[in-house]
């Protein structure tokens, strides 16, 4: 593939760090319902009746690009929610029911101006041209401020719902068996595969492909428009797209990626991301996956591309010592049983919760993705009071500095892979 | 005696991919941009319009294995742009063209959901159809659907899509602070459906929306298609708009409800409509002389003219006659992605038809072009287009009209400002919204009290 111009070396140097001081983080957040505790939705502070609402998600987009945040996160997949990591429950007890996430991006989008809006999109049971021409005109919509979250389903229960293929039912403890591996690995593979078609169809379109041209009749410059003819194990797409070359060119795509499976997932930032989430405990923990990553970036043979890596973390967010974690605790006990997560769970104030991601950061992350453990209450947490704990410290913007995520994100817009000038 | 006045329908569709759209015009703006679409939007909420259409097409049209360049080219995905228009928007009804071919169910079910949920119960699907393996060739399937099997498999996407939605009640979020109950039925959503074209089980995962389902649109006009419409759609977009063959087509249409257990007024007949207004009808019929040059270039009429002939016309010149040789009856090979060169069911015969009263009038191949397409159906004065859509509403032509203004973004806005008003005080349009859904603005009743009527009755 053509190589994306950018006067940039990759993710180390931040163009938006003043120099001598230390590094600028960058924050987003990931939205999901009433908060990624189970029990967050039973918080006076949640409005667990709302969560289907426009005026919901308008309050939490608002909110966060208050706090001048780089993105937020809207979570999504193809089934209901569930507590089981790989098959559906049957409980009454937590927030079931949710939005399309690209939706949910677009019906915000007009009543934000700065932030970035990154749905989740599920890779395995969808079609690229539609997810394409749909981020593409989330992009226009936002004016530049579009990303995707690409996603695959291994569950048996949401294939199912689409009836076109078979996905083998399996547990957990089966993720290392032979053949799971080699469903999770095809997953993955495609959607590498689903990537690279979103990003030619982008491209499809040249810049200046609509001339309307008066003297020739010519509404645009067919030479500038271009059939991909991807041909992949699961589809082939023919193109060009029907929707011209978004604002930004290319929209940031973001996955989330955890060591193991193979090394499947690591592997798809290195092929196909701008932004990836990962899930470090600690410095350590935070070197060597940043190391995995860039390993992974070398071997897809992009190494030259930015690949901005954000640290994910579980946030209780309380200004009174002791009170996050007790906020936890009182959670875990309304939901029967202490929270787990993939990520670092992190219970303390503002001020601790700064120190941590400067000391995290130290490692090689661009920034942090915080999952607000209940929306309502650490969401404002975060905008009103780590936000201005970081800018005290100088690592954090004291307001918008660019209009287009990848503005915020000092990633470069790229050329066209079809333009020829 | 007289009956009732009839209330009526007004909609907008926002300016499409064909020659009816004037790019040329320095009015014109972009086709792309948020603002233009936010505009339409609002100037139709303002003339207390029922919805906005949207269009849609999944392959860039081609003809001589070429893209097509005359016309305006390009557009967004049809959801994200009405779901972003529902934040600019309060009562405006928001309708998609979505189809039935390259998408799956479950997927599109929870789109309309989603779009139900987010605009305050807005959302109108369009239902459409295609079985082409070129548009095929940008999705998985390719292009799997025999062309007599489309409306076979439409169906079933539509009821299966009812299925889901019915799947929830709509009471089972208590969200039960205190208790900790979220969910008052733990098998909420849960659907099976064994059918030829889907066979799909699980849980739907978005909880009923405000209209219950989407209002549902057909716009085919086959005997199938009209059919599907008088079975399971809440209105048709056609395009009857002329008087006396909108009448025939709305009592054809209407009549075919009886046999599916519905009323007249459960499907309403909403032909699309163009116009051009002026101060006087004198100074819109010329207005209109003008747009229907603007929209029929010598090269577009070549290119219109290859849609029936078949063959490459390139050579000839669009201000001489027309040709002599005859019309490739053979499969169409030209134009591809283009609904249109379906109506021309027998080539040879249009083709000796236009000869024929092209010799007959004088005509060029332009000429011919210009004055057997694109007629605008209201042209006058604001008095003149109001008297005009009333009679042809209270005449049982139509119940209303989605109108196609010809320039985007501002082509609906004389209208919205001289017409609107006029049919306003005739007593037979809204002056305000009187509801919140779209379903509200059309007249229809919410589905689950449908449904509670038919049981009522059977």
């Amino acid at each position: 593939m053509s190589s994306t111009p950018s006067a940039l070396p990759p993710d180390d140097s931040d163009p938006a760090a003043p120099s001598g001081r230390p590094a600028a983080l960058h924050l987003a957040v990931a939205l999901d319902g009433a908060g990624w505790h189970p029990a967050a939705w039973r918080e006076p502070v949640s409005r667990p009746r709302e969560l289907l609402t426009a005026g919901y998600w308008a309050d939490l987009v608002t909110e966060a690009e208050r706090g001048l945040l780089d993105f937020v996160t809207i979570e999504d997949s193809l089934g209901l929610q569930s507590s089981h990591p790989t098959e559906p429950d049957d409980r009454t007890d937590q927030v079931r029911g949710r939005l399309d996430a690209v939706l949910v991006a677009a019906r915000v989008a007009p009543l934000t101006s700065r932030i970035g809006l990154v749905p989740t999109v599920v890779t395995t049971h969808t079609e690229p041209f539609h997810l394409s021409k749909a981020i593409a005109t989330l992009d226009y919509v936002s004016t530049g401020r579009a990303g995707v979250r690409v996603q695959v389903s291994a569950r048996q229960n949401e294939a199912a719902h689409f009836g076109r293929r078979t996905i083998p039912r399996f547990g957990p403890e089966d993720l290392e068996s032979r053949a799971v591996r080699e469903v999770v690995l095809d997953l993955f593979d495609e959607a590498a595969d689903y990537v690279e078609v979103l990003r030619r169809l982008w491209d499809s379109w040249e810049d200046d492909a609509e001339i309307r041209d008066a003297a020739t009749g010519r509404f645009v410059d067919r030479g500038k428009l271009h059939h991909i003819d991807f041909e992949g194990r699961h589809f082939g797409v023919k193109g060009p797209s029907i929707t011209p070359r978004p604002p930004q060119g290319q929209p940031p795509v973001s996955a989330l990626a955890h060591e193991g499976a193979a090394g499947a997932p690591f592997r798809l930032l290195g092929r196909s991301a701008d932004i990836g989430y990962v899930t470090p405990h600690d410095s350590a923990g935070a070197a060597s996956i940043v190391a995995a990553v860039r390993a992974a970036r070398a071997e897809a043979g992009r190494a030259d591309q930015p690949l901005r890596l954000f640290g994910d973390l579980v946030v209780f967010l309380d200004e009174a010592p002791g009170a996050a974690a007790a906020r936890r605790d009182r959670l875990d006990g309304l939901a029967g049983r202490p929270y787990r997560s993939d990520a670092r769970i992190f219970t303390g104030t503002s001020a601790q919760l700064a120190d941590l991601l400067q000391e995290l950061g130290g490692s090689g992350l661009t920034g942090f993705r915080l999952r607000p453990a209940v929306v309502g209450h650490d969401l404002p947490a975060i905008t009103r009071g780590l936000v201005p704990e970081l800018q005290r410290r100088g690592v954090f913007r004291r307001s918008y500095e660019a209009d287009t995520l990848r503005g915020l994100l000092g990633l470069a817009r790229p050329a066209s892979r079809y333009a020829t000038a | 005696m007289s009956k009732p006045l009839k209330q009526i329908h007004l909609a907008a569709h926002f300016p499409g991919v064909n020659n009816t759209t004037v790019w040329s015009d320095p009015e014109a703006g972009s086709h792309i941009e948020f603002s233009s679409f936010a505009h339409f939007a609002r100037t139709a909420e303002r003339a207390r319009f029922d919805f906005l259409f949207l269009a849609e097409g999944l392959r860039l049209r081609e003809q001589g294995g070429q893209i097509y360049d005359l016309d305006v080219v390009g557009r967004p995905d049809t959801f994200t742009v009405l779901s972003a228009l529902a934040a600019v928007t309060e009562h405006l009804g928001l309708t998609g063209t979505i189809n039935s071919t390259f998408n799956e169910p479950y997927e599109v079910a929870r789109q309309f959901a989603a779009l139900d949920h987010l605009s305050g119960g807005r959302a109108a699907w369009n239902v459409v159809t295609s079985w082409d393996a070129f548009t095929g060739e940008n999705f998985r399937r390719g292009g799997f659907l025999p062309q007599e099997e489309r409306y076979s498999r439409a169906k079933e996407f539509l009821a299966t899509a009812n299925e889901l939605f019915d799947s929830w009640r709509g009471d089972e979020i208590l969200a039960d602070q205190e208790s900790g109950v979220f969910l008052g039925d733990a098998k909420a959503g849960a659907f099976t459906h064994r059918g030829r074209h889907f066979d799909i089980e699980g849980r739907f995962d978005v909880p009923r929306s405000p209209q219950g389902r989407p209002v549902i649109f057909q716009a085919g006009d086959s005997e199938e298609g009209r059919e599907f419409a008088a079975q399971a759609a809440d209105a048709i977009f056609s395009r009857y708009a002329a008087r006396a063959e909108g009448q025939e087509f709305y009592q054809d249409v209407k009549g075919r409800l009886a046999r599916h257990g519905r009323t007249p007024d459960q499907l309403l007949i909403l032909p699309a409509a163009t116009f051009v207004l002026g101060d006087t009808d004198a100074d819109a019929q010329e207005a209109a002389r003008v747009v229907r040059r603007q929209q029929v270039s010598g090269a577009t009429a070549i290119k219109h003219l290859e849609f029936v002939w078949n063959r490459d016309l390139s050579a000839y010149d669009p201000d001489g006659p027309l040709p002599d040789i005859d019309p490739d009856p053979g499969e169409h090979t030209v134009s591809r992605g283009r609904a249109q060169v379906r109506m021309y069911r027998d080539p040879l015969a249009t083709a000796r038809e236009w000869r024929e009263l092209a010799a007959a009038r004088g005509w060029s191949i332009r000429d011919l072009v210009i004055e057997t397409g694109n007629r605008q159906s209201f042209v006058g004065s604001p008095g003149t287009v109001a008297r005009t859509i009333d009679d042809f509403v209270q005449s049982d032509a139509a119940d209303g009209f989605i109108l196609v203004p010809h320039i985007t973004p501002g082509g609906l806005d004389a209208f919205a400002d001289k017409v609107v008003p006029l049919l306003q005080e005739g007593g037979v349009y809204r002056t305000e919204y009187e509801g919140t859904t779209l379903r509200d603005h059309l007249g229809l009743a919410h589905p689950d009290a449908d449904a509670r009527d038919r049981l009522a009755a059977s």
